[in-house]
C-alpha cells in the first residue's frame, strides 16, 4: 500500500490532495493563515508577506507561492514569524488613514481584523504619505487612495477576471499607488462600474458609493412618495448581513423592513424581469426567424453594456435593445404609478435595491431621464440597505414577513432566476419554447444552461429548431466570446453575459462573500425560490399581460418599444478604431470619419463632429452609423476632411456632411 | 498637448514615425519598454496621447502602459526643456557640496523639485544618482556634456552663457 504524500504542519501530518500551494494545504488543516493578497480566483502575487511559514531546512517562505512537497515540515506560528507579521501590519497602519469609525468598510476590513488578531496596540512608525484627494468621480464607486495597502487585489480582479485593467500600479517605491491611467479619475476612464475591485479590496479604498442620505431625505419630504423595487439576487444575500446563512430567502422580512423604514410601496424587479423575458424573447425570435443580427447578446447587465460600448462598438447591433429589468421598472413605474398612487410624477421617487454597483451608473444614463425626471431616482446596494435597516434599529431576524404590493410585486420563477448566471437564458427558453411550439411546456427546467463555469455552452432543440446558447460571467470571458463573434468563429444564437462571478448573486453590492461557497448557496436559493413559486414562465404572469393591455400595447409594438427599449453609444476613443491590432470584419454600419488633426480642428472639425453626432442621435441612426474622430488624414491643406463611407469630402461644411450622410445611407442598405 | 500642438505642422510625419517604431518592434506588448524608449527619443518625453496610442496599438490597457512609464525614472511624462541640466548628487559630488549648486540653479531658473522645467521651456533641472565622473566632482551635465568641479557661481554662469547664445525669439 502506498502511503499518501504528506506535509507536517505544526506537528500534524496533512495529506497533499492536489493543493496548488502551502496556503491551501494549511487552510485545509484549519489554520487560518493571515493574508491580504491571496485569492484562489486570482493569480498569486506574494506581496503582502503575511502568510509566511517556517519550512524546515529552507527558512521562512511565503505559503501562497510555495507548492507543497511530500516530507516538508512546516511551522506556521513561531516567535519570529509572529514578529514579522506584526511589524508588517504596523508599517501598513502607519501609512493608513485610520479613521476607522467613519470608514464604510469598518465592519468588514481585513486590516482592522488582522491588527486586532495580532494584538497591535501602538504604531511606532510615523506616517510618510501626503494625503491624496478622494476620487468621487464615479457614480458607482468611491476611491480613497489614503487607505491603500498596495496588495494589488483590485488590479488583478480588474485585469484577470474582468479583462479590463482600468486601474494599475503607477510610480515607484514610496510613491507607488494604484491609479487609473494618467492619474485620471475612475469616472473618466474605461471602468465599467462592476465594483469587483471593491468586493476584493481588503480595506476601505474602493467602496460602493452610498446614496443612503438621499433616501432618508426623500422620506422626510411630505410631498414625495417613495417606492422600492427589489432585484432578485438581493433576497438570497441580505440575510448574511444579519447572521443568516447565505442563500436563505428573506423576501418577506425584506418587505417588512422596507415598509418599516418608510417606503410607501414595495415592488419586485422580478416583475420587470418577466417583462424583459417577453420583450427579449420576442426580439430574439424575430431575429432568429426573420434573419436579424445574430448572435444576440443579452443587455441586462449594465457593466457588460458599458464594456461593449468601450471595446466592441461594432457588436452593439448584436446587443438586445431591451432595457434592463431595473430600467423597465423605472419607465413603467413613472408611467403608471403616479395615477395609481395619487402623486405627481415628479414627486414619485423610485428607489432600486440592487446587488450591483453598475446599476447606479445605469440609472444616470441620459437616455433614462425624460424632462428632468429620472426613471429610477436612487439605487441602493444590498449593503446599503442593510446599513439603513441597522440605522433604523430594526431587529431584522425577528421581523414578521410582509407581502409585496401589486401589481408590480407579482412575479414568476422565470423572473427570480435572473439573478444567477444562466437564469436569463433559461427564462427566455421557457418563453421561446412555448412561443415556437404553441403548446404548453411540460418541463420548465432547462438544466443544461445551469452551472458554475464562467464560459458555458448549451444546445436546446425546440420543435426542430436548435438554439445554441453561450453563458458567460466575468468580462474577460465575455471578451473571449466577443472576439470569436468578431472573427466569425462563434456559432451561437444567444450569448448571455453577466459581469460578476456567478451572475448578479455575486454582484459587488452584495455582502462581501469571502469565498465561492456563499455564491453557490445564493444561486441555490434563487432556484429553490423558483421551485416554491406557483408559476415558472413569464408569459403566465397575469399582471404582465395586464400591463400590455392597459399601458404598453402589443408586444414589440411602438409604445412598448419607446418604454422598454434603448440604444447604445460608441465609447471607443476617437482614434482607436484606426489602430486596432487586427482589422475588424467588414462593418455593416456606415462609417463617418472626421479628421481631428490640428489643421482640420482649427478649421472647425469639432463643430462638424458635434453637428453630425447630433443629427445621428436626433434621427436615431446610432445602429446604422458610426461617427468617429480619426487622427490626421494627411490632407491638411484641404481640411476639414470628412469621410462618409468611401466618399472623401475636402473642405467640408456641416451641410455637406449631412447631405452626404443622407445620400450614403440611402445607398447603404 | 501644448508641445504636440506646437509641433503640429509635421504631425502626420510624427505619427508616421510612431507607427514605424511600433512596426519595428512587431507591435509586441512584450517590447513595451524598448518602444517607449524609442518614442521618448523621438518626442523627448512621453505625451499622454502618444502613450494612449501605443497602448491601443499593443492591445494593452492604458493604465498598464502608464504604470510602466511612471515606474522608470528614465521616462518623462512632462515635456522637458531644450537644455536638460543634470546635477550629480552621488556620494562623491554630495560630499563636495553639490546641494548648494542645486539650490543656486533652482533659484536662478525659478524651478523646484516639483516643477523642474522653466516656463519658457528652455531648461530642466534634475538630479542624478551618479554620472560616473567622481574624480571631477561636483559635476553638472548639460545635454550630455559634462562640466567638472562646479561651484554655484560657475553653474549659474553656464546657464547665462547658454541664454546669451540663444536667439532672442526663443
Amino acid at each position: 500500500m502506498i502511503k499518501p504524500a504528506v506535509v507536517t504542519i505544526d506537528g500534524r501530518d496533512v495529506a497533499i490532495e492536489g493543493e496548488r500551494n502551502l496556503l491551501e494545504l494549511i487552510r485545509k488543516a484549519h489554520v487560518e493563515l493571515p493574508t491580504f493578497c491571496y485569492h484562489s480566483e486570482l493569480s498569486i502575487y506574494g506581496a503582502c508577506r503575511l502568510c509566511l511559514v517556517d519550512v524546515e531546512g529552507r527558512g521562512i517562505m511565503g505559503a501562497c507561492s510555495t507548492p507543497p512537497e511530500p516530507g516538508m515540515r512546516i511551522k506556521t506560528s513561531t516567535a519570529e514569524i509572529r514578529e514579522i507579521r506584526r511589524i508588517t501590519i504596523e508599517l501598513l497602519l502607519a501609512n493608513h488613514d485610520g479613521h476607522c469609525p467613519t470608514c464604510p468598510k469598518s465592519d468588514n476590513c481585513k486590516l482592522q481584523a488582522l491588527a486586532r488578531r495580532m494584538g497591535i496596540e501602538t504604531i511606532r512608525f510615523k506616517p510618510r504619505q501626503k494625503r491624496v484627494e478622494v476620487d468621487n468621480s464615479s457614480c458607482s464607486l468611491t476611491r480613497d487612495p489614503n487607505k491603500c495597502i498596495l496588495c494589488g487585489d483590485c488590479v488583478r480582479v480588474c485585469t484577470e477576471i474582468q479583462g479590463i485593467g482600468a486601474i494599475n500600479f503607477a510610480h515607484r517605491g514610496s510613491q507607488a499607488a494604484v491609479e487609473p491611467a494618467f492619474g485620471k479619475k475612475l469616472g473618466d476612464v474605461e471602468c465599467v462600474n462592476c465594483g469587483q475591485c471593491a468586493a476584493f479590496c481588503p480595506t476601505g479604498v474602493l467602496t460602493p458609493k452610498s446614496e443612503i442620505p438621499a433616501v432618508w431625505r426623500a422620506f422626510e419630504d411630505p410631498r414625495k412618495k417613495v417606492v422600492a423595487q427589489v432585484a432578485p439576487a438581493v433576497r438570497v444575500a441580505l440575510g448574511e448581513c444579519f447572521g443568516l446563512p447565505p442563500g436563505e430567502e428573506v423576501t418577506g422580512r425584506l418587505v417588512a423592513a422596507l415598509r418599516a423604514i418608510g417606503f410607501a410601496a414595495v415592488y419586485d424587479t422580478s416583475f420587470t424581469a418577466d417583462l424583459t423575458v417577453i420583450e427579449e424573447g420576442t426580439e430574439f425570435l424575430q431575429r432568429k426567424t426573420k434573419g436579424g443580427k445574430l448572435p444576440m447578446f443579452t443587455s441586462c447587465c449594465p457593466a457588460w453594456v458599458k464594456f461593449a460600448e468601450h471595446n466592441y462598438p461594432e457588436l452593439l447591433p448584436n446587443l438586445s435593445s431591451c432595457r434592463s429589468p431595473q430600467q423597465m421598472f423605472g419607465s413603467l413605474a413613472k408611467e403608471t404609478l403616479p395615477q395609481q398612487l395619487g402623486v405627481a410624477k415628479e414627486d414619485l421617487v423610485v428607489v432600486s435595491i440592487m446587488p450591483c454597483t453598475a446599476k447606479k451608473f445605469e440609472a444616470r444614463r441620459p437616455e433614462f431621464t425624460h424632462d428632468g425626471v429620472a426613471d429610477v431616482d436612487i439605487v441602493l446596494t444590498t449593503q446599503e440597505l442593510a446599513r439603513m435597516i441597522e440605522e433604523a434599529g430594526l431587529d431584522f431576524k425577528a421581523l414578521e414577513p410582509d407581502s409585496l404590493d401589486m401589481p408590480f410585486g407579482f412575479y414568476t420563477g422565470a423572473g427570480v432566476i435572473f439573478g444567477a448566471s444562466g437564469g436569463v437564458s433559461e427564462a427566455v427558453l421557457r418563453f421561446a419554447a412555448e412561443a415556437l411550439t404553441g403548446k404548453p411546456l411540460a418541463k420548465v427546467d432547462f438544466l443544461q444552461v445551469r452551472g458554475e463555469g464562467g464560459l458555458r455552452e448549451a444546445s436546446v432543440v425546440i420543435d426542430g429548431t436548435t438554439v445554441k446558447i453561450a453563458m458567460v460571467h466575468g468580462l474577460a470571458n465575455a471578451r473571449h466570446v466577443a472576439e470569436l463573434v468578431k472573427a466569425g468563429k462563434a456559432d451561437y444564437d444567444v450569448i448571455e453575459v453577466m459581469a460578476c462571478p456567478g451572475g448578479c448573486i455575486g454582484g459587488a453590492g452584495q455582502p462581501i462573500a469571502g469565498n465561492g461557497l456563499a455564491r453557490k448557496a445564493r444561486t441555490k436559493g434563487l432556484y429553490d425560490a423558483d421551485k416554491r413559486l406557483p408559476l415558472h414562465k413569464s408569459q403566465d404572469n397575469l399582471f404582465v399581460t395586464q400591463s400590455y393591455q392597459e399601458h404598453l400595447g402589443p408586444v414589440g409594438g411602438e409604445r412598448a418599444h419607446n418604454l422598454l427599449h434603448t440604444h447604445y453609444h460608441n465609447r471607443r476613443p476617437s482614434d482607436e478604431g484606426e489602430l486596432q491590432k487586427h482589422e475588424t470584419p467588414a462593418e455593416v454600419r456606415l462609417q463617418v470619419k472626421i479628421c481631428a488633426g490640428t489643421a482640420c480642428l482649427v478649421r472647425g472639425a469639432q463643430k462638424i463632429a458635434h453637428a453630425v453626432r447630433g443629427y445621428v442621435e436626433e434621427h436615431s441612426l446610432q445602429n446604422m452609423v458610426d461617427v468617429r474622430m480619426i487622427f490626421c488624414s494627411e490632407n491638411c491643406g484641404n481640411g476639414p476632411t470628412v469621410m462618409v463611407g468611401d466618399r472623401v469630402l475636402p473642405r467640408c461644411t456641416v451641410e455637406e456632411a449631412r447631405q452626404a450622410l443622407d445620400e450614403e445611407l440611402a445607398n447603404h442598405t | 498637448m501644448t508641445t504636440m500642438q506646437a509641433r503640429s505642422p509635421d504631425r502626420a510625419e510624427q505619427l508616421a514615425t510612431l507607427r514605424a517604431i511600433l512596426e519595428r518592434h512587431g507591435r509586441q506588448p512584450a517590447k513595451l519598454i524598448p518602444i517607449l524608449q524609442a518614442v521618448q527619443d523621438e518626442y523627448r518625453y512621453l505625451p499622454e496621447e502618444v502613450l494612449s496610442y501605443v497602448a491601443t496599438a499593443l492591445g494593452l490597457p492604458p493604465a498598464h502602459v502608464y504604470g510602466v512609464a511612471t515606474f522608470y525614472a528614465y521616462f518623462a511624462l512632462e515635456p522637458k526643456g531644450k537644455y536638460v541640466v543634470r546635477l550629480c548628487d552621488g556620494t562623491a559630488c554630495h560630499v563636495k557640496n553639490s546641494l548648494p549648486i542645486l539650490d543656486a540653479l533652482r533659484d536662478h531658473l525659478q524651478v523646484d523639485e516639483e516643477h523642474k522645467t522653466t516656463a519658457d521651456m528652455q531648461f530642466t533641472v534634475e538630479t542624478v544618482a551618479c554620472l560616473g565622473a567622481c574624480g571631477l566632482a561636483p559635476v553638472v551635465m548639460i545635454n550630455g556634456q559634462v562640466h567638472s568641479r562646479m561651484t554655484p557661481e560657475a553653474a549659474v554662469q553656464l546657464i547665462e552663457e547658454i541664454r546669451k547664445s540663444e536667439p532672442a525669439e526663443a
